[in-house]
């Protein structure tokens, strides 16, 4: 399952894991917009906590989201990037109209994977 | 650039269930260069850019070949090659720009961004109708090593 989906009233929070890539974010997106339409989330909030590898396309993936809840005025927020992943969605300056989070302790010593 | 010390190629279909293929592939043969974690992952993502670009735009309708060849050099730099037959890109200035895309709104535009920030150098030398091949180099620093 590349996200799993949890649904609070107004705020939906979707938990993605594996890897992101073109491949992948077809499936995660078409999960994420069901819920879109069907609760119209005051906040989404996108973790890539169990995340192990993003490309640009997770990027992607973030900013359709971001268009489809902002046509109604909905937030998002983005928690659970790894230092590689962070470095690959800032590249696109997402962080100045949604807020991100980096994973709260990344461990420096410890393998990405 | 010398004569490298090691060398790979692959060919493989344009089909988006090889991308994870291909950058786990790439990053295995570049292991033996020691690199960091963040330099693996930077090779994964510059790779996955490239393939990636060969599925969507290369060969939008059709499978291709894609193929990938891969240098090792003493100095511990590495060359990647990634090449397509495709359809070729009508001006690469204009498609190295970031945000500019033509696949799509789900795609961000940043592939090539993301591929000449990853490494350190890019050349894109394309023609249309073609294809189109993407030379990607990085240095390797890797971790502390002894003599080899």
């Amino acid at each position: 399952m590349p996200a799993k989906v949890v649904c609070d009233g107004e705020y939906v929070t979707a938990y993605l894991s594996g890897e992101i890539d073109h491949h992948n974010a077809g499936a995660v997106r078409a999960i994420i917009d069901t819920y879109i339409m069907k609760a119209k989330p005051k906040k989404l909030t996108i973790d890539f906590g169990s995340v192990s590898f993003m490309d640009s396309s997770g990027v992607g993936l973030v900013m359709g989201r971001f268009k489809n809840i902002s046509d109604y005025g909905g937030k998002m927020e983005i928690t659970g990037l790894s230092p590689h992943a962070y470095k690959v969605m800032t590249m696109s300056g997402i962080e100045k109209i949604a807020v991100i989070h980096r994973k709260r302790e990344e461990k420096k010593n410890e393998k990405a994977d | 650039m010398k004569k490298p010390i090691n060398e790979f190629k692959i060919q493989f279909q344009s089909k988006s269930a090889n991308e994870g293929f291909a950058r786990t592939t790439v990053s295995a043969f570049v292991s033996q260069l020691d690199p960091t974690v963040e330099e693996i992952n930077d090779i994964k993502t510059a790779v996955s850019e490239a393939v990636t670009n060969c599925i969507v735009h290369a060969y939008p309708d059709t499978v291709g070949k894609i193929y990938i060849t891969v240098f090792l050099y003493d100095d511990g730099n590495v060359k990647i090659k990634v090449r397509d037959t495709g359809k070729g890109i009508e001006d690469v200035k204009k498609a190295r720009e970031p945000l500019y895309t033509t696949g799509g709104e789900d795609r961000s535009g940043l592939g090539f961004s993301v591929m000449e920030s990853f490494t350190d150098k890019m050349y894109v030398r394309s023609l249309p109708g073609k294809g189109t091949t993407v030379t990607l180099i990085k240095s390797i620093e890797g971790k502390p090593r002894d003599n080899r």
